[in-house]
């Protein structure tokens, strides 16, 4: 195997009393996330640090052609441990590697050359993986962890999408977001506590979540709805897509951001698929499938919350997203968000959400593919759809990204059978 | 109809501000929306000042309206727009509105602007594209390319008028078209053809770039300032589309009228509005470095140590012995000559206006003139232009310019261990260790961090280069502008200037960036440690204090800045001549240089499929230089000489496997990414099942362009995109059957810890499926093919034929494959042997090997662009990774080791690595835009660096230029001391 003999294994001694530092991307669900690794005796920090130092420091440590996602969990990494903010004899990091034919299975050995790069090589870097590509004897991913460590990603779905269609129409201003606080601090002391994790106490916390929202006074009205898709970091990280979220909301328009279930369903279902295609063993199969079931299971129970009441739209369930998808490109495309891009975009249409930001580093391999790639089939499909792609990376600034998503809004403004329209001011009076 | 005023009312006019990234437009509609007014002018990013300018005109001229709506629109007016509350209208809507209003019928818009580039498809669906992060093909690219060519873009539209050939030139990137266009000046090569080679690149970028699968077709309509003023690039447009389009009245002016029609307009007060305008100072919120020196004592401090470094320049009047070096670079050229004492007696520096013989003939005449005594003992040039000169006048030595530049350095720092020579349009950095060159970085790519990038601000201001960086020097808060590319780099300055940086503050900030580009892009330190201790620096762009500074700054340690960094080269030069003297120099006397005259003539070489474009140069006594060729051929008296390439018999096998007829029909082969290495698999698969496997023919330009308007994504990597010509070069030739299947997996070669191909080459018949329309009307085979569990294949691979024809049986495809996957490993076993054939026969005639290593499609002529050849020119035997990884064990790497094609250049470098063997070295192969190899590119050099070994990366993209590669080349051969460099 590779460098075994060189890795710095985090062990168990370090669990006793080592920080982990985690970098940050889905700020809600890592907070959930955090609750459930320091159940199993594991002290994790979500780094918060951001801006310019970050990008730098990831221009400093990385190879500058690299992905922007690699750049900035690298560059947070770095800017983190240079900051003296932690005692560097007790840390740790920790990474996510997915093991796919993508470039993204290598950032755990772009971070630890950056490491190298700057003396800091004693430092373990823990693999969170489900591929069994790299092991710990302090970190290890058991069965109940993982089965809590999914299920709580439940809750930061379901919160973040109906925050996105509340938030935009409360009555009162703040109101959603006071809510989702609320939810976070309760759901957070349920965790301390150990409870609210078992399948069936989440099942019970979503639908109250669901009803608590519905019950936020809105007011009725017609705004841009808009999607957004994209590369896994990019998609989800403020500090990877300059705030796309905040500057949607800014311009007035309702942001869908389909969650992250879907994307673990997808990386389990992968895996099937391959069976299917190339052959493999059946027990294999048959254990995969179990995951895959317990996943649908979690799944089922963000949508069935959102389903209690109409004003919501809830999310299509993975299976059915994945047929919607089966005209366009095949289920073998599975590197970085492999056909599950493509098969959001399409979703988004068919729920309502035509207008569509494509958010990818700039250069991401796998989206030439299933993001620019498919856009012209998608739109030959669904003419309404109205898709903009745009990149990310240090140099690209934010100015023409927002230019971009303005005249995509200006689009669908046109287009969509809009009621602000004021027909006395279209055509010129003439007196 | 009533006119209002007639009726005592007021007026209801409306105004439509167009902030361009380098002009403000601006128009006055009435209520029956004629334009009243309209006004445009550069705005040098003095945006508030003229705009406001332009509401205090319109204001005295309709005193009777003092109120009017006001919209504002352009790439660089949103943030205008938001602070004083004026609308905005995004540019590319307004313009739809007002071609909608004004141009009924109209099926595409073509718009170009400054840094804008943008296509409008109005009918059957709206789509509108723009250009992204890439400002290539644009006005800002015109701009430059007419200030590298020494003419206004008017001279360069009257040059085109007559042009008579076409030259290839990139226009992605300014950066990659200036490489292009430098070696067809310092060619010779008329600048008639070069302008309207330049419009036609302009125009295949926009409908590369922007088209991405939608024909340009019905009623086009051209608009914005390079499309108004500039006739021949219209007629470039009209040619290449087939098309005439049509540039309305009023072009400049669409995005402002569309802007003051855009409904929900308010009305503002003219004089209250502008007012306004004066008032807005942006708030300064941009990022910004440290200054670079904080008071007057620092900076003399630091002017007194770097007034130490100097070559004494002497007058030299009756000097009698003398040298001379010259150094025809890419945007300069310098020449001196030195005495006995390698004291300087006379230099030049002058701008390389296209073409330098006359410059150095000039120079030489006043020499001659000025010096009657001297005696020119030894010559010797370099640069880009160095074959040229030497051929026009007579030098004696000919050496490649990181030579010269370190035997320079040498005079100032014996001990020097690090050289960076930031030049025009080239970075250049090199170690020294035991006084050999072990470790090049050259910027072959990217520009970014050099000297024409200052100078291209600069002009945008108004300011010679060394003024401009001289506003930086006492800066308070330069701009934090990051280490990006040029093209990027306008956004950011646009931003900066938004939010109200200084031209001072600037100025310090691209000093800063030129710098930060140089060590974070091109050399990639992480610290001053992986520089050297004994630093020179030298090149045009260091004579900047500001950019010395700042490089001082960033490595944190002090560096030699020579009295002549911008002659470095040239006194390089002369210091060779000199070590290498013989009794007379062959250089022109004064009076061959009285009768001397240069004629410049272009062909096209039909010598070979390639079909350069040749320049030759005539001279006076009927000598003659022929530029532009890639390999010998067209040069009088070439006799092919015996070369070993491994690249050349892969091709040859590869071209071994011809249609058969078979009972089932036709089927057909794309030749590109995967299949170049497949094609011995599916051919011999499909011949076997009774199919006629036709393949596309060989890639070319032709062929690339052929397919250019399916292109999805403009930064996919070239082989990718070349892809787009093969498939239609088989539809053009109407196979019904196209084979092209996905997989994401490749064949486990046991090397790696996996087996993927890389996502590009998985998944991209899924992008041909997807963009290319006529694919519908044929049967295209593109599922998902595991060729990796050979077991599984044929039962997997029967199910798929199954969905496309009837009659063929399991039986059948389990023996076709067993013949696939044989004739397969027959071909690998035919290169590997192939491959230990050459390095047998190297080591017994003791010639250099380069292993040159990139993927199965870097084969293609089209994409490597020769290289091999060239290598091969250079004296060199070269073989490829895949005919040596299987002699490498699977050994521990420092990254995650999953895909095939990878695996081998790990393998490679490994064995080179452990080989040991001087004349044996490796050269890697990368496509510009590939994600992959980002990661690979760091783990070959350091698998060889680990070894003491010379890692050498070219970079190939579309087009690439061959100079830059050459260059790099035979520094390499020269560090080692071998192949043709090993003469001198």
């Amino acid at each position: 195997m590779r460098q075994e003999t060189e890795r710095v294994e985090f062990t168990q001694e370090m669990k006793k009393d080592y920080t982990i530092l985690v970098p940050n991307m889905l700020p809600v669900h890592f907070g959930f996330l955090l609750k459930v690794f320091e159940e199993y005796g594991y002290k994790l920090k979500i780094l918060k640090n951001g801006g310019q130092a970050v990008v730098d420091a990831g221009l400093k440590y990385v190879h500058n052609d690299t992905c922007y996602p690699a750049l900035l969990v690298i560059g947070q990494f770095m800017d983190a441990l240079q900051s003296g903010e932690y005692d560097l004899q007790k840390t740790a990091l920790l990474i996510t590697q997915t093991g796919g034919g993508c470039r993204a299975s290598n950032y755990i050995h772009l971070l630890r050359k950056a490491l190298k790069k700057a003396g800091l090589d004693y430092i373990p870097v823990i693999s969170l993986n489900l591929s069994g590509l790299e092991k710990n004897s302090g970190f290890q991913l058991t069965l109940p962890l993982l089965r809590k460590a999914l299920a709580v990603l439940a809750y930061g779905d379901l919160l973040v999408l109906l925050h996105n269609q509340t938030m935009p129409y409360e009555t009162e201003p703040g109101s959603s977001q006071r809510l989702m606080d609320r939810w976070i601090d309760r759901l957070t002391r349920q965790m301390s506590s150990g409870k609210g994790l078992s399948l069936k106490e989440v099942r019970a916390n979503l639908n109250e979540i669901s009803d608590d929202y519905a019950a936020l006074p809105i007011l009725p009205r017609r705004i841009t709805k808009v999607g957004v898709v994209g590369e896994i970091y990019v998609k989800y990280s403020p500090l990877g897509n300059n705030n796309l979220e905040a500057f949607l909301h800014g311009q007035d328009c309702e942001v869908m951001v389909p969650g992250v279930i879907g994307f673990m369903l997808f990386k389990v279902d992968n895996r099937l698929e391959d069976i299917k295609l190339y052959g493999g063993s059946r027990a294999k199969y048959a254990v995969i499938d179990l995951l895959m079931q317990y996943l649908t299971r979690i799944e089922s129970a963000v949508i069935h919350a959102a389903r209690r009441h109409p004003r919501f739209v809830a999310p299509s369930a993975y299976q059915q997203v994945k047929k919607m998808v089966e005209p366009v490109i095949g289920y073998g495309c599975k590197m970085g968000e492999g056909w599950l891009l493509t098969a959001e975009m399409i979703e988004l249409v068919e729920s309502g959400y035509e207008n569509i930001v494509c958010a990818q580093p700039f250069g991401c391999l796998p989206n030439h593919i299933v993001g620019k790639g498919m856009i012209r089939k998608i739109k030959n499909l669904y003419p309404q759809a109205n898709i903009v792609p745009i990149d990310y990376d240090p140099g690209a600034t934010r100015v023409n990204q927002e230019n971009r998503i303005k005249l995509m809004l200006a689009v669908a403004r046109e287009t969509a059978p809009s009621e602000q329209k004021k027909p006395a001011e279209d055509a010129v009076p003439v007196q | 109809m009533k006119d209002s005023v007639g009726l005592g009312k007021v007026k209801k006019m409306k105004i439509g501000l167009d902030v361009g990234s380098t002009t403000l437009k601006c128009v006055v509609l009435d209520e029956k929306e004629n334009i009243v007014y309209q006004e445009y002018e550069r705005h040098f990013s003095r945006i508030t000042e003229k705009a406001s300018g332009m509401l205090y005109r319109i204001a005295e001229q309709f005193p009777q309206t003092p109120r009017m709506q006001i919209a504002v629109s352009g790439s660089a007016g949103m943030g205008l727009a938001e602070s004083l509350g004026l609308p905005f209208v995004q540019e590319v809507y307004a313009t739809r509105v007002a071609v909608n209003r004004l141009l009924p019928g109209t099926d595409v818009v073509i718009e170009l602007g400054g840094e804008d580039a943008k296509i409008l498809f109005l009918q059957g669906g709206l789509e509108v594209r723009m250009n992204g992060s890439c400002a290539g093909g644009t006005g800002a690219f015109i701009d430059q390319m007419a200030t590298l060519l020494n003419i206004t873009p008017d001279e360069m539209n009257e040059l085109a008028k007559d042009y008579e050939k076409i030259y290839t030139i990139a226009s992605r990137c300014g950066v990659f078209a200036k490489s292009d266009i430098q070696p067809l000046l310092n060619q010779g090569a008329r600048k008639s053809d070069i302008s309207a080679s330049i419009f036609a690149a302009v125009v295949n970028q926009t409908i590369a770039g922007l088209a991405q699968g939608r024909v340009i077709e019905g009623k086009v309509v051209y608009l914005g300032g390079p499309l108004t003023f500039l006739s021949e690039l219209r007629a470039a447009f009209d040619r290449i589309l087939g098309l005439t389009g049509i540039c309305p009245d009023h072009s400049l002016y669409y995005v402002a009228m569309g802007a003051a029609m855009t409904p929900g307009s308010q009305q503002f007060d003219l004089a209250e509005a502008a007012e306004k305008i004066v008032r807005y100072t942006a708030k300064e919120s941009y990022k910004s470095c440290q200054p670079l020196f904080r008071s007057q004592e620092e900076y003399d401090a630091f002017c007194a140590r770097h007034a130490k470094d100097t070559v004494p320049q002497v007058d030299g009047a009756d000097a009698r012995e003398v040298y001379i070096g010259i150094d025809a670079g890419s945007t300069t050229v310098k020449a001196v000559v030195i005495d006995q004492d390698e004291n300087i007696i006379s230099s030049s520096y002058l701008p390389n206006a296209g073409n330098p013989v006359p410059l150095i003939r000039d120079f030489l005449t006043d020499f001659y003139r000025d010096h009657p005594h001297a005696r020119v003992l030894s010559s010797a040039s370099t640069g880009y232009g160095e074959e040229i000169i030497k051929n026009a006048f007579g030098v004696d030595f000919g050496l490649v310019e990181t030579i010269a530049h370190y035997t320079a350095a040498e005079k100032f720092r014996p001990d020097v261990d690090f050289i960076i020579d930031i030049g025009g349009q080239d970075i250049k950095c090199f170690k020294i260790r035991n006084h050999v060159i072990d470790n090049i970085f050259l910027n072959e790519a990217c520009s970014s961090g050099c000297g024409s990038f200052l100078q291209t601000f600069a002009g945008a201001l108004g300011d010679s280069i060394a003024d401009f960086a001289k506003r930086g020097i006492f800066a308070d808060r330069p701009v934090d502008l990051g280490s990006r590319c040029t093209v990027f780099m306008n956004s950011s300055v646009k931003q900066a200037q938004k939010d109200g940086a200084s031209v001072e503050n600037i100025s310090a900030g691209l000093s800063i960036s030129v710098v930060k580009n140089a060590l974070y892009k091109v050399i990639r330190a992480a610290s001053a440690d992986d520089l050297g201790e004994h630093i020179v620096v030298q090149g045009g762009t260091f004579l900047n204090d500001a950019v010395l500074r700042a490089f001082e700054q960033e490595i944190g340690r002090e560096v030699v800045r020579p009295s002549i960094s911008g002659l470095m080269g040239a006194y390089g030069a002369a210091l060779f001549a000199k070590k290498h003297a013989k009794t007379q120099s062959s250089i022109l006397t004064a009076d061959q240089l009285k009768s001397f005259t240069h004629k410049v003539q272009a062909v096209t070489c039909r010598g070979c499929s390639n079909n350069c474009r040749l320049t030759i140069n005539t001279f006076n006594d009927g000598r003659r230089f022929i530029g532009g060729n890639r390999c010998e051929k067209p040069l009088t008296n070439y006799t092919e000489s015996e070369r070993y390439s491994l690249y050349d018999y892969k091709r040859e096998l590869l071209e071994g496997y011809r249609p058969q007829t078979g009972f089932r029909g036709k089927i057909g082969i794309p030749m590109g990414l995967n299949m170049f290495e497949l094609l011995p698999f599916w051919h011999t698969f499909f011949t076997q099942l009774g199919f006629e496997v036709v393949t596309s023919p060989a890639s070319n330009r032709k062929l690339y362009l052929k397919g250019q308007a399916t292109i999805p994504s403009d930064t996919v990597c070239f082989p990718a995109k070349l892809m787009h010509g093969h498939i239609q070069s088989l539809l053009d030739a109407g196979v019904e059957t196209i084979f092209y299947p996905c997989m994401s997996y490749n064949l486990d070669e046991g090397k790696g810890d996996n087996h993927y191909n890389c996502p590009v080459v998985a998944y991209y018949p899924e992008v041909i499926g997807a963009n290319v329309a006529q694919i519908q009307q044929v049967r295209y085979i593109s599922d998902y093919v595991g060729l990796h569990r050979r077991k599984d294949f044929p039962v997997h691979m029967h199910k798929i034929l199954c969905k496309y024809f009837i009659d063929i049986g399991l039986k059948e495809v389990r023996a076709a494959a067993n013949a696939a996957y044989a004739e397969y490993e027959a071909y690998l076993a035919k290169v590997r042997a192939k491959g230990e054939e050459y390095l047998a026969l190297a080591r017994e005639k003791n010639l250099p090997v380069i292993l040159l290593a990139g993927r199965p499609y870097h084969l293609d002529p089209e994409v490597n662009h020769g290289i091999d050849t060239l290598i091969c020119d250079l004296g060199a035997v070269v073989i490829s990774e895949d005919a040596v990884s299987h002699l490498a064990e699977k050994f521990p790497t420092k990254v995650l080791n999953q895909w095939t094609y990878h695996s081998r250049l790990y393998a490679a470098a490994k064995l080179v690595g452990d080989w040991n063997d001087p004349r044996i070295n490796l050269v890697q192969l990368v496509s510009f835009g590939c994600g992959v190899d980002a990661i690979t590119t760091d783990e070959v050099r350091r698998i060889l660096e680990e070894k003491n070994r010379i890692y050498t990366q070219i970079k190939i993209d579309e087009i690439t230029n061959l100079g830059a590669v050459k260059i790099r080349l035979r520094s390499l051969f020269a560090a080692l001391g071998l192949g043709k460099e090993a003469i001198q």
